[in-house]
């Protein structure tokens, strides 16, 4: 039991001058992410089969490469800020939510960076 | 981790029936939250069954009929009767409202009343609002201004500058917002929640006051404010019809404003 004051706990260490930049990266990315979706949502539509070698020509088309590559670039790091904040909702005990966020952010920069290397393979060709 | 189950000594029983109808066939049934901190008993529900012929027609009517003629055991927190004092702010039907403008005619099936949600029960409907306040406190809610006033009168708003604060200072610290939402629930440790938010735009709004920047500046965290996700629940439950959402993302405009 602790008699500090309500105010004083309030106050805790006082404000972390940040949260700003978190909240407009989710937003921009979210925008960024809803132009890259429709083009994705059109691209696969449109593609004339689903086998190996019409996904190997999709992805070797330049524009289509670079447009790739910003989708799972963007998307893994609009899903890293979104999982960041349910880890602060959700995650009370400070030593497992620090392993969580460590961990989210490993786990989402792994797929970001595999997902990368597997669209420049195909996409330049190996 | 977030608890999602009340704890052991929390969980609610089925608590006594008293009827109370004396033979009338309009009658309506209180289902009320019951806990004793001196018994050591789980929290039950007692169910009331009021004559409606001769009740008034607010829930708190019904409330202090119940406490005066049926069982005066009952606790809860009442004052003005007419929504200005916030003091009945009460869980009523599944939504946080004031008991005395709450119309029990609303009211589908049994009057089901709670304490405000995820506060810390001090007896029976009387919820802790220690930190509440604090947060309310923590804001600074009074005017900071570095210009001297006019020595000869008050200091002047123009009627534009009036209906800026005309809304958010008709807040009446009720806690229905805040209870409301579950962010709060969560992290009400850290969160300040929308009524201390929408204090806080009450006052950075303010055309006479002149710590704007101060103050953004002390709101500006990822838990301060940055915790309020849009779920809205603030406003949609509102006893006097306020916007606390609107006013936080107006905060997050500000902050936004400033830095690009």
């Amino acid at each position: 039991m602790s008699l500090r004051t309500p105010l004083g706990r309030v106050l805790g260490l006082g404000t972390a001058k940040d949260g700003t930049a978190h909240w407009w990266a989710q937003r921009v990315s979210g925008a960024g992410l809803a132009i890259l979706g429709l083009w994705f949502a059109w691209s696969i539509a449109t593609l004339p089969d689903y086998d190996h070698a019409s996904a190997v020509a999709f992805i070797s088309e330049p524009v289509n490469a670079v447009l790739l590559l910003l989708l799972t670039v963007t998307m893994g790091y609009h899903s890293y800020l979104g999982v960041q904040v349910v880890i602060e909702d959700y995650v009370h005990s400070h030593g497992i939510k620090i392993t969580a966020l460590v961990l989210s952010r490993f786990a989402h920069l792994f797929l970001a960076v595999a997902a990368v290397f597997a669209i420049l393979k195909l996409g330049i060709g190996a | 981790m977030a608890e999602f189950r009340l704890p052991k000594n929390s969980r609610i029983k089925k608590g006594k029936h008293f009827d109370a109808a004396n033979g009338s066939s309009n009658t309506k049934t209180f289902a009320v939250y019951r806990w004793d901190p001196s018994t050591g008993e789980n929290p039950r529900v007692d169910t009331y069954e009021v004559d409606m012929d001769n009740c008034g027609p607010m829930v708190l009517d019904a409330l202090i009929k119940i406490k005066n003629e049926i069982d005066p055991t009952l606790t809860f927190r009442r004052s003005c009767r007419e929504g200005i004092c916030g003091s009945c702010a009460m869980n009523i039907d599944g939504g946080n409202t004031l008991a005395c403008t709450r119309d029990i005619k609303d009211v589908r099936g049994d009057v089901k009343i709670y304490p405000l949600p995820h506060m810390n029960v001090v007896k029976d409907l009387v919820p802790d609002l220690t930190n509440f306040y604090a947060q309310y406190a923590s804001i600074k809610p009074w005017l900071q201004s570095r210009t001297p006033p006019p020595p000869d009168r008050e200091r002047l708003q123009s009627k534009e500058d009036q209906e800026l604060i005309n809304e958010p200072s008709a807040c009446i610290l009720c806690a229905c917002c805040s209870t409301s939402c579950p962010s709060y629930w969560w992290n009400s440790d850290r969160y300040l929640g929308p009524a201390a938010l929408l204090a806080a735009y009450r006052w950075l709004v303010d055309t006479r006051d002149d710590a704007t920047g101060e103050r953004l500046d002390e709101l500006e965290d990822p838990f301060r404010l940055y915790r309020c996700h849009t779920i809205m629940n603030c406003t949609q439950t509102c006893p006097k019809g306020l916007n606390p959402a609107q006013a936080i993302a107006e905060t997050k405009k500000m902050l936004a404003e400033r830095k690009y």
